[in-house]
């Protein structure tokens, strides 16, 4: 190895965790948002309702504060979870708010004759959603969403302050024992860096297959 | 033509906030029959054949599709009504002003995808017809193309073939031609000449009188939401029985229109 570089100890697990909260957060969040998304265009008032009020919770207070309420706030309350599913847990919740409005931008950009000819053959509601008008969201949406997904990625390195051994939390450890911050930090850069170039490179690939019908 | 009713709308009203768009119209269309529907812009002509697919309600009035009513204000329970109403849809298939192809699909797949995500039909069933509508509106050789890269005619005939595909009681279109150019207008209108000589029910709204002279049965004139009259094409165009139809035919013959049998009106 170049001896520039400090060896970093728990290099290989930290990204690996990072890559398990960024990954598995993204996923489920875009779950969640989609269902919210249902929820808000759906004709229910009390479940449009509670959809809009989390959304503007989630996305309207820091994810940290999300996060320490989540690690240290429940188990005052008596729930207890361990570390990495705390984590998971906020980084759900707070994507899932701001995918849901990245899917509803989507939703409201294709044009209302869309659903006027889904309609017009019989299509219920729900299967005009499915078949015509989603395919068409994602397109407009996914830009949007690639982004949240690269923010997210970083966003994840908040986790170390639960202590969750993450990438950003190993760079520490290794700069305070080795007193080389800029090396252990820098290769922490670089690796999320490289993650999110792999991801941009997706996105746009995506992007490309999905915008094949419009060329 | 036989005698069989394919949509009978009686009384229709319809409102949007403060304006009436449509004040008690009713229309009669039969089976193998071609209708045309002309009048001034904002006349309630498209919010007439949206309400004859249901896909707009009506206030008041009743619309009948192949023998099944529904009337408004709306009365019977939700889930019943919810189905007359698809059933409605599936039987009344509709060509808009703006085609709203689907536009993430390929031509074929337009045209299947009723067929198999409403009426259910096995794919292969549904593939082979949508071949043949396809073959049948000139473009066999355009199904896997995506309709954004068709001209404006080539959409027109997909948006036909996809409202053929529903194997519908009638098929109503909005303006078909307003937005081509003579020539791939031409295209379109031998079609649509080319389904009525198959005996296919059409409400066509159009300002193409040569068409309706030679195609339609009827010709319904709107205005401000009635239907003033409703003539044989020979009578409508040749003497008109309202003051409000004359000056209208007046205007669009004067137009500096230069397609011929224009000036044979009035
Ligand atoms: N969804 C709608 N909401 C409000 N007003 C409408 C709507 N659809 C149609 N209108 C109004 O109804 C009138 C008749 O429209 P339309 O049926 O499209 O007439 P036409 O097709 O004869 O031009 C117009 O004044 C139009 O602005
Ligand atoms: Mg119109």
């Amino acid at each position: 190895m170049n001896p520039l570089v400090p060896p970093m100890p728990g290099l290989l697990t930290g990204v690996a965790v990072t890559l398990l909260l960024g990954v598995t957060s993204f996923v489920l969040g875009l779950v969640l948002g989609g269902l919210v998304t249902l929820a808000r265009l759906c004709r229910n008032r009390p479940l449009r309702v509670a959809a809009i009020a989390y959304v503007s919770v989630f996305r309207g207070t820091p994810p940290l504060v999300q996060l320490m309420l989540v690690y240290f706030g429940l188990p005052q309350l008596g729930v207890r979870i361990p570390p990495i599913p705390s984590a998971i847990l906020t980084f759900t919740l707070y994507a899932g708010a701001y995918l849901s409005e990245n899917l509803r931008g989507g939703v409201l950009a294709v044009e209302r004759g869309q659903w006027d000819a889904a309609g017009s053959m019989g299509m219920s509601h729900g299967l005009a959603l499915r078949r015509v008008v989603l395919p068409q969201a994602l397109r407009v949406a996914t830009p949007a969403i690639g982004s949240r997904f690269i923010s997210l990625m970083k966003d994840t390195s908040l986790a170390s302050v639960i202590t969750v051994v993450e990438l950003t939390r190993v760079a520490e450890t290794s700069g305070s024992s080795s007193f080389r911050y800029v090396e252990a930090f820098t290769v922490a850069g670089a690796v999320y860096w490289l993650i999110n170039t792999v991801l941009s490179a997706g996105q746009e690939t995506l992007e490309r297959r999905l915008g094949r019908a419009y060329a | 033509m036989n005698g069989n009713v394919a949509i009978d709308v009686r009384g229709l009203h319809k409102s949007f906030g403060e304006t009436e768009v449509l004040r008690s119209v009713d229309l009669t269309v039969y089976s193998g029959e071609v209708v045309v529907i002309m009048g001034p812009s904002g006349s309630g002509k498209t919010t007439l054949i949206r309400c004859m697919n249901l896909l707009d309600e009506p206030d008041a009035g009743s619309v009948t599709v192949h023998g099944r009513t529904l009337s408004y204000p709306a009365r019977g329970s939700g889930r019943s009504r919810r189905r007359l109403i698809r059933d409605i849809r599936v039987r009344t298939a509709m060509v808009f002003q703006h085609l709203n192809l689907f536009p993430h699909m390929t031509v074929l797949q337009n045209v299947i995808e009723g067929p198999i995500s409403v009426r259910r039909l096995p794919r292969p069933y549904a593939v082979e017809m949508g071949e043949r509508l396809l073959a049948h509106v000139g473009l066999g050789d355009k199904r896997d193309e995506y309709p954004a890269r068709l001209s404006g005619g080539q959409r027109q005939r997909v948006a036909i073939a996809r409202a053929l595909a529903m194997e519908p009681e009638v098929i109503l279109l909005d303006e078909p031609t307003s937005a081509l150019d003579p020539e791939l207008g031409a295209e379109v209108l031998q079609t649509m000449r080319s389904l009525a000589a198959c005996g296919m029910t059409m409400v066509v709204i159009t300002h193409e009188i040569p068409f309706a002279r030679e195609v339609a049965d009827r010709v319904a004139f709107m205005d401000a939401g009635y239907i003033l009259e409703e003539q044989r094409p020979s009578v409508f165009f040749g003497a008109p029985a309202t003051a409000r139809a004359r000056s209208f035919l007046h205007l669009m013959t004067e137009d500096d229109d230069p397609r011929p049998g224009l000036e044979q009106t009035g």
